[in-house]
């Protein structure tokens, strides 16, 4: 068994006992079949008279369809039939992208298929059905529309101007929602600081490029009135009550099937117009549809995030002591806020959570989100963490470099202290269990700062800019129902779990939580296994299917440790403690006296015991031999949320080297080291690779990834070719390490790890790259930092 | 499909033989094996980009993306379900071991890449590792586990 990485929580009990699985890096055995060809992916699923189709979209940002001729287009080979908005709207309803808790939004009805005007390029607008995908996409260059292209607004810095194009005409402008934060008193603080500096950065719009696109099938039996829809998405049971809603289904005959899905890092839980048009096909045809989008699809339909230009300004006195911080961020989604969840999220959670790591009094915050005729932009990993982080981050080594001050010195001075938790952001959300001091401390002692110093001065006599940063921040995890279900969104913030001996002595569990690849499966069977005493291999695990789970809120928001872990935890507590009663009334003994221990109830004080092979063959198969009146229940559930607070916080430190070419603008990361504190791990292996993960896509927005457009609202750079991604070569080794505060939330203790290195990474490049800059006066602050950017900010070009 | 663009192929795939199939002349490798139950070939970009779809063809790698189904006339074709030798073996379980893939929708194409880097019998950096992958996209991991996976093979084999 592998090395026991991380101090164990004391509510767990002792790791020097069999069957000890929390804590440990075990391989993730059930995930084998993947390198067998054995995966269950939607595109690999065929069923009988299943059809394919293809979505006609719009080729242009913004156009009137003055009218859709698809007669030419239905006598194509193959086809089966060909929609508009007319007779999907007739089966599906319209939604609304708004939530009602924070404040007034303002997005109108979207539906499947645009009606009059196309709003964004590729926004679809007919749908082709057909006996093989290549059939329907044949057809589709037969369907005629008549367009009469509109001017676009696509520049979200002007979408509030006087002159811009209106969007949705009936709003009279293109602001979908405003939020202001006002804590203390900025303006006095400012004038008392010592020094105040001031940046703007630019978030350009990137995406999320899952490997696997997005797919549905959806499949409608009439004879038993029941849809089934087989989805890669994140959250079966939001999708199962949106399906029912708009397509006026009996709810509980909608059954949502979550198999193996190819990555989703949020991208996948966003409700999408052309998911819906392929349920509201099959309700209206009868037959199994299938529709997996194209790489193309994804660029143009998956949602983009970021997109922020924010605007940020810090006081701090002599001391380096921060007094006042101030912001003013401006978003950009689209024509239409995504269902559910809103695209308000993303400013929000910048709003909610600059400065978070720090000690600020006087904290404004202003944030405006804006219409716009580009693809829709939602929660994608680490929802406004990048933004938030990087601004903070940003500014916090201006001032240290103004005052004069170590970069990590200003951190230390600021911190909210560990032992002042609980506490709140500046902003006035609750925080507690955090650790900055103890993770920067550790982050410090990994990098070897002096020894950084000493060669960034080598490297700069050679001609090369070298640089380092460092930075802290809070990681959002763990929702609480005030995260979405308080304003409105049947989005279940509880998690349940099922866990059952069956007659084999085989355990079974099942979970609310979903697997995309974050070895959900494997973490459910070690809490269930070490939690009832039995081997890792005896337990069988069941997800992503709304007929076979307890009902919950699936994977996001880095959920699925820390809530559904605590729920297994939960269950297998409650069965153990049902199979040990069970286990004294045939042994003629104490409960207290007996325990389980690989798959045997054992006598603790020695003497002969029973597996639970054999218990469980007693209760099901010869169930007399039991004295009257034993509860023999053998199924255990339970359930846990988040009460009290919104969210659960996850601390994390991290700094990088880089070097710069000056000749080529090219950034080298030399180095990168993440310091996490994500409370208990229970595989600690896996821990770290969301982190490696993590940062890599959170250098992915930092220096590569970006949804280019022309000034006509034309993605040009919709290809897995022109948009860069990260790969193998450019990327760095990451040293991870932890600083481990359990959470007092749960018995597990277990906070979420999934996206704090999306959300600190960018801030960190963006320092070590300005730190390195600085010794030529240079400075960058737009993402990604491009070569040419580099190459601009030294004057070379 | 109208039976003028057929066209009529013999090839195996994994050692069975498919003899006289017809098939459509449009149509690529990926999309005709996945046809064929070959699920385990996987279709990222359908532009040779991403490397998913990456399969053996007469013992040399190949994007079936990019390779007509008609072209695999007469060939030998290995898919990630026939990847069962001894070394192969060893190669998952590294991969396991190393947790060098979380999703698995980039692993049947990494692995034939890893195959390559192991016939050829060099022994390699990790510089030089992370350059022989750099055509196999992998959004979950961040590569370093895969570095790792592949280092042991490396190690281990030659």
């Amino acid at each position: 068994m592998d090395d026991i990485k991380v101090n164990q929580n004391p509510k767990l009990g002792s790791l020097d006992r069999p069957n000890s699985y929390i804590g440990r890096s075990l391989p993730r055995e059930n995930a084998k079949k993947h390198l067998d060809g054995g995966g269950q992916f939607v595109d690999d699923l065929t069923l009988p008279r299943m059809v394919h189709v293809a979505f006609l979209r719009s080729p242009f940002a913004h156009a009137e369809i003055k009218s859709i001729n698809t007669n030419n287009a239905k006598k194509s080979d193959g086809v089966v039939d060909v929609f508009t908005a007319k007779e999907i709207d007739e089966v599906c309803k319209p939604w609304i992208g708004n939530l009602g808790h924070l404040g007034e939004m303002r997005s109108p009805e979207q539906t499947p298929l645009a009606k009059k005007i196309a709003r964004w390029q590729g926004e679809p607008v007919a749908v082709v059905i057909a006996d093989s995908r290549a059939q329907a996409e044949d057809a589709l260059e037969l369907i005629e529309v008549d367009w009469a292209e509109k001017e676009a607004q696509v520049d979200m810095e002007t979408a509030l101007d006087s002159n811009a194009v209106v969007i949705h005409l009936e709003l009279g402008n293109n602001l979908f929602w405003t939020r202001t934060v006002n804590q203390g008193d900025v303006e006095k603080a400012f004038k008392e600081a010592d020094a105040v500096v001031e940046t703007t950065l630019d978030f350009a719009r990137h995406t999320g490029v899952t490997l696997e696109s997005r797919g549905i099938v959806a499949d409608w039996n009439k004879a038993e009135n029941k849809m089934t829809i087989y989805h890669n998405g994140q959250a079966p049971h939001m999708m199962q009550h949106i399906i029912a809603k708009h397509l006026d289904l009996n709810e509980g005959l909608v059954r949502i099937v979550s198999r193996d899905v190819g990555g989703s890092f949020g991208i996948k839980v966003h409700v999408y117009p052309d998911e819906m048009a392929v349920t509201a096909i099959s309700k209206k045809i009868g037959r199994p549809v299938k529709f997996i989008a194209d790489r193309l699809e994804s660029f143009t339909t998956d949602i983009h995030a970021r997109c922020h230009k924010i605007s940020g300004k810090l006081g701090v006195d002599k001391n380096g002591k921060i007094l006042a911080m101030e912001i003013d961020d401006l978003s950009g989604i689209g024509p239409f806020s995504m269902y559910p969840r809103t695209s308000a999220i993303e400013t929000n959670q910048v709003l909610n959570l600059s400065g978070a790591p720090y000690v600020i009094p006087n904290y404004k915050a202003v944030g405006t989100v804006v219409f716009q005729n580009k693809t829709p932009m939602c929660q994608y990993r680490a929802v406004g963490h990048p933004i938030a982080v990087a601004i903070t981050e940003a500014l916090i080594d201006k001032a240290a470099y103004k005052i004069d001050m170590d970069i990590d010195k200003i951190r230390k001075i600021n911190f909210i202290p560990d032992n002042a938790y609980p506490n709140k952001c500046p902003s006035g959300v609750p925080l507690e269990d955090l650790s900055h001091e103890a993770s920067m401390d550790k982050l410090l002692e990994i990098m070897d700062i002096k020894e950084i110093e000493v060669q960034k001065e080598e490297d700069f006599k050679k001609g090369v800019l070298t640089g380092h940063g460092v930075i802290s921040m809070c990681e959002v995890t763990n929702p609480s129902p005030l995260f979405y279900g308080v304003g409105g969104a049947h989005i279940s913030s509880q998690d349940g779990a099922a866990i059952r001996l069956e007659g084999s002595g085989a355990i079974h569990l099942s979970s609310s939580i979903t697997e995309q690849g974050q070895g959900t499966e494997a973490i459910m069977k070690q809490i269930a296994a070490d939690q009832l005493g039995v081997k890792m291999e005896s337990v069988r695990v069941t997800l992503g299917d709304t007929d076979a789970t307890p009902y919950g809120g699936g994977t996001w928001a880095s959920r699925g440790a820390g809530i559904g872990g605590e729920a297994v935890l939960k269950a297998a507590r409650k069965l153990k403690d049902n199979i040990l009663n069970i286990a004294a009334a045939i042994m003629q003994t104490d409960k207290d006296t007996l325990d389980i221990e690989d798959n045997n109830i054992i006598r603790k004080n020695g003497g002969e015991g029973i597996s639970l092979q054999k218990l469980a063959e007693t209760v099901y198969y010869r169930g007399h031999e039991l004295p009257k009146g034993t509860n023999a229940e053998l199924l255990a559930t339970a359930s846990f949320l988040i009460e009290g607070i919104p969210f659960v916080f996850t601390n994390s430190a991290m700094g990088c080297q880089v070097s710069i070419d000056q000749d080529t603008g090219i950034i080298k990361i030399n180095k990168f080291w993440a310091v996490e504190d994500c409370g208990t791990q229970i595989n600690p292996k896996l821990v770290e690779e969301q982190i490696r993960g993590g940062v890599i896509q959170g250098i992915g927005g930092a220096l590569f990834e970006e949804c280019v457009y022309d000034d006509q609202g034309n993605m040009q750079n919709a290809t897995m070719a022109d948009y860069l991604v990260p790969m193998a070569y450019e990327m760095p080794d990451i040293i991870v390490d932890h600083v481990t505060t359990n959470s007092g939330r749960s018995i597990i203790g277990a906070k979420g790890a999934g996206e704090a290195g999306t959300g600190g990474a960018p801030a960190v490049i963006m320092n070590a790259v300005n730190n390195a800059l600085k010794q030529v006066n240079a400075e960058v602050v737009s993402q990604p930092i491009t070569p040419e950017k580099i190459l601009k900010a030294i004057g070379k070009i | 499909m109208v039976a003028k663009n057929l066209v009529n192929i013999s090839f195996t795939v994994n050692g069975e033989r498919f003899n006289n199939v017809n098939v459509p002349s449009r149509q690529h490798l990926a999309d005709y094996l996945r046809s064929q139950g070959f699920t385990g070939t996987h279709l990222g970009c359908e532009q040779g980009a991403c490397g998913a779809c990456t399969i053996e063809m007469d013992g040399k790698a190949v994007r079936s993306c990019l390779v007509l189904a008609s072209q695999a006339n007469g060939t030998n074709l290995k898919t990630v379900e026939g990847f069962d030798d001894e070394m192969m073996e060893k190669v998952k379980q590294n991969f396991l071991k190393h947790n060098a893939f979380q999703c698995g929708f980039c692993s049947p194409g990494m692995l034939m890449t890893t195959k390559e880097i192991l016939l050829n019998k060099k022994k390699l950096t990790r510089d030089e590792i992370r350059s022989e992958i750099s055509g196999n996209y992998c959004r979950c991991t961040g590569y370093q586990s895969i570095v790792d996976a592949i280092e042991e093979c490396i190690n281990e084999i030659n």
